[in-house]
């Protein structure tokens, strides 16, 4: 009797496991094992496939914590996520126009980009807070179109570091700006690790190790627990005396300035400044990215965060090399775009049964 | 009468992952035989019916155990759809209504008469058209086998609630192969005269030879419609009897498993307190609540009394308290110790020691999704700076889960309330201890002046009187004023000190509680 309870509670406990866990997220796992274990078969190198994922998610952790803020506060998933990013975009380029260099304009391109993140970020929430309800959507065409405008923007503002502007006008940015002798690597290098063909970015990771754990603490603070509140019941939080648009107005400033501060950690691993269009596609990965980490609409977590990142990078890591090999055919792009709008499609109707 | 049961259930047992919420329950039926069916929140009766009505979530947390026979033949229904074939109809307390359907199209959806024409030959019979005139008798036979009349073209997202009720049995009368039906609270939302006339139809059914399980907290209603009156508690039949060798007072005793009687008789009959303090005062309110407007309320307050606000549903008493916290626009002035409160301003009222246990529980009252530690804890702890850890000079307020738990579990222990632990979330909870954490919630605040909205609305008969005893104690031992707003009559004259009836948006009167019924009766109709 007692072996078949135990028996039947170790069952019970896979299966709860499973369901918290979610399907999808177990595919991806299971996607995820099942390639670094024929990766060295098809003649992939094992270590540089893990510092591949490793550092991949060095420069995307950030991105995807910036949604954690919204998440919270019931705005949804910030689709928005350009806008910060262009404020990043707008750091960076004045950083270097300013005549910075090295690991300095690194962090004087964060502390540029942080009034456009202040700026935009309100801008954005206070528009988010007309349209309660519509968050997501509204959000996805703040994103698109901050894009389309600074497009024109990026060729009218007068810029004239010859490093960025176009070589025959001399004026206008370039779409791709290369940070060798700026921040390139910056926080990468940090205390690296280098063991054989495996490397570590430590700082990189301190960084968003550090960002993650200002993200936590902010969430167990008082008005993290606002936050919290105004996104499960903003009716409950009214009646509790919370100005629920301030702090509706407070996650989105956070987010758009995490993204900001994202991007440039984005470059300084990838080595280049991408304009005009790059920022578009910035936002889906991330919104994808935590959601495979488990997060909802509604529900977001540091965990989710880590675990979503590396899932997501990896996949787009692995895939190439080991298909490649095996099959000598680029599917990596195919899978990325199946994964990120799949888990995307899932959330969304994920969130309407929640809903009943 | 010799004859085969209609229904037998033998035997029934069910748990809820090792939970056991009925055990062996049995209970036949007869043709035309109507039982009323009854006990606290959380005794198993929807568990029960769900489990007699096929419905899924049944099936997908293990089953149930025991046999159900119908007609002579076992039965086992996979899905509602099978128990709906079979003959059995079951009007819930949630309406399922198309809200821009009239009457005829709500009662007949999917069972519509149709028409052939040459598109259903062509393609299939889903190109049938709809036969309006065959609907119109069909539905108008329903709602005349009811006994009440609807407007059957009416839109029923225009209709009053009682209508919407109706509307749902009607649609359950118009198959015909029904047999049972099964009625869950269908009295909660009607008024009085509504009530009786679904009474008067109830008769009528059952001598169609329609069966009839009416399921109602009520008890009035079972003793005047029923034939039999079966009492659960904590999943278990604790009784059976025929309705007429019994009473109301059994019946509750039966319930709540103890004498609730006798305890609470003793009616505030003078009006002591007229030397008193006056802590509050509100000149000249108007509230715009939807369905609850204020026109012109002037009313004061005495400093540590239970004042209650009674009146009819509509005529404005909910929008006082929802006014005076600044949740709905209102206008006026309210006086609280001598300073004026600003109105529209939620925070300034919690900041000048209010609290509001609001009558939207769902709404308003609870964080869902959320632990019942933040449930309790989060109004005082953004208001007041409880269960906080200050850094840096207070410039980090960091949560302290282990003071949230402390109060949380003293709480828990003090209200009695029914849960696995400090952490489960709050959407898991049965409405009477959902109310239980919205009172704890209040109280955590450790306010000067309560307003409680209906706080015994959906609830059962023990957790009422758990909960109006809280507020009684709350009051006594803390000197807390409380204003308490309700629409039964009677736990007011049981609760408060003084009794203020709005009517028309209007206080007509302000009675000590233990006045005679028809003076209140008087005041209520004054204005409207």
């Amino acid at each position: 009797m007692s072996e078949q309870t135990t028996k039947n509670t170790f069952q019970d406990k896979v299966k709860k496991v499973a369901e918290e866990f979610g399907l999808p997220r177990l595919i991806i796992t299971g996607f995820l094992v099942l390639l670094l274990v024929i990766s060295p078969f098809v003649g992939a190198d094992l270590p540089t496939q893990i510092s591949n994922i490793i550092n991949r998610f060095s420069w995307n952790g950030i991105l995807v914590l910036a949604m954690v803020p919204m998440v919270h506060s019931g705005c949804g998933l910030n689709f928005g996520l350009p806008l910060g990013i262009i404020s990043g975009l707008l750091g960076a380029t004045l950083s270097i126009e300013l005549g910075f260099t090295g690991p300095v304009s690194f962090f004087m391109a964060a502390l540029l980009a942080t009034p456009f993140a202040l700026v935009f970020g309100s801008v954005y929430g206070w528009l988010l807070n007309k349209i309660k309800g519509g968050e997501m959507m509204i959000a996805t065409y703040v994103g698109f179109s901050s894009v389309s405008l600074m497009c024109m923007m990026w060729l009218l503002l007068p810029y004239h570091s010859p490093n960025m502007v176009w070589g025959m006008a001399g004026k206008g940015l370039r779409t791709t700006i290369s940070l060798e002798g700026y921040y390139t690597q910056a926080l990468a290098k940090i205390l690296q690790i280098n063991i054989g063909n495996l490397s570590i970015p430590t700082g990189a990771l301190l960084f968003f190790a550090l960002l993650a754990f200002l993200m936590w603490a902010f969430l167990h603070t008082k008005t993290g627990t606002a936050m919290t509140a105004v996104g499960s019941n903003p009716e409950f939080a009214r009646s509790a005396g919370i100005n629920v648009n301030k702090i509706r107005l407070i996650s989105v400033v956070m987010s758009t300035w995490l993204a900001a501060i994202g991007i440039l950690v984005y470059e300084q691993g990838f080595g280049f400044i991408q304009l005009y269009m790059a920022p578009f596609y910035m936002a889906l990965p991330a919104v994808s990215a935590i959601l495979i980490g488990g997060a909802s609409v509604n529900k977001a977590s540091i965990m989710n965060v880590i675990i979503g990142t590396i899932l997501f990078q990896g996949i787009v890591t692995m895939t190439p090399t080991v298909m490649n090999n095996m099959i000598h055919l680029d599917m990596s792009e195919v899978i990325r775009i199946i994964v990120s709008n799949g888990m995307i499609l899932y959330a969304l109707t994920r969130k309407t049964e929640g809903a009943k | 009468m010799g004859k085969a049961p209609l229904l037998e259930m033998k035997n029934i047992k069910k748990d809820f992952f090792g939970n056991q919420v009925l055990t062996d329950i049995n209970l036949t039926l007869k043709e035309g035989e109507v039982i009323g069916l009854c006990g606290e929140n959380g005794a198993g009766k929807s568990t029960l019916m769900k489990i007699l009505f096929g419905a899924d979530v049944i099936r997908e947390t293990g089953g149930y155990g025991g046999d159900i026979i119908l007609n002579g033949e076992k039965v086992s229904f996979q899905s509602p759809f099978d128990a709906i074939a079979k003959g059995i109809g079951m009007v819930h307390q949630e309406f399922s209504l198309i809200p821009g359907f009239t009457a005829t199209e709500n009662i007949l959806l999917n069972r519509e008469s149709k028409k052939k024409s040459v598109l259903s030959d062509l393609f299939s019979d889903r190109m049938d058209t709809l036969d309006r005139k065959d609907m119109d008798t069909r539905a108008a036979e329903a709602i005349k086998k009811m006994g009440v009349n609807i407007d059957q073209n009416m839109l029923t997202s225009n209709m009053p609630v009682g209508h919407k009720q109706f509307t749902e049995i009607a649609r359950e009368l118009s198959k015909e192969q029904l047999k049972l039906l099964i009625l869950d609270e269908p009295t909660a939302v009607l008024t009085e005269k509504e009530a009786e006339a679904l009474l008067e139809s109830i008769r009528g059914m059952s001598k169609r030879g329609i069966a009839v399980i009416f399921i109602t907290h009520r008890l009035g209603e079972i003793l005047s419609v029923c034939d039999r009156v079966i009492t659960m508690r904590d999943g278990y039949v604790v009784n059976e009897s025929e309705t007429k060798d019994t009473s109301i007072a059994e019946i509750t005793k039966w319930m709540v498993g103890r004498d609730v009687e006798g305890s609470d008789a003793d009616y505030v009959t003078e009006d002591t307190g007229v030397n008193k303090k006056i802590v509050m005062s509100i000149r000249k309110l108007w509230v715009d609540m939807p369905g609850e407007t204020v026109r012109n309320v002037n009313l004061d307050v005495r400093e540590g009394e239970i004042l209650g606000i009674g009146g009819l549903a509509g005529q404005g008493k909910l929008g006082i308290p929802n006014g005076v916290m600044g949740l709905y626009q209102a206008g006026g002035t309210v006086t609280f110790d001598g300073i004026d409160i600003p109105l529209n301003n939620p925070r300034r009222c919690l900041d000048s020691s209010f609290a509001f246990v609001s009558e939207d529980r769902r709404g308003v009252g609870l964080l869902l999704d959320e632990s019942l530690e933040w449930n309790i804890s989060f109004p005082a702890m953004q208001i007041q700076d409880k269960f906080l850890k200050k850094y840096l000079g207070g410039l980090i307020k960091w949560r302290d889960d282990a003071a949230i738990k402390e109060v949380t579990d003293k709480y828990i222990d003090e209200l009695k309330i029914k849960c696995t632990s400090s952490t489960q979330k709050a959407k898991e909870l049965s409405g009477g201890n959902q109310q239980k954490v919205c009172l704890a919630k209040a109280f955590a605040l450790e306010p000067k002046l309560l307003f409680v909205s209906e706080p015994t609305r959906g609830i059962d008969v023990g957790a009422k009187a758990l909960v109006l005893d809280a507020l009684k104690k709350f009051n006594k031992e803390k000197g807390v004023t409380i204003v308490m707003v309700s629409s039964e009559l009677e736990e007011l004259r049981r609760t408060c000190d003084r009794i203020a009836i709005v009517s028309g948006g209007k206080v007509s009167g302000i009675l000590p509680a233990g006045e005679q019924l028809e003076k209140f009766g008087e005041l209520m109709l004054q204005n409207c």
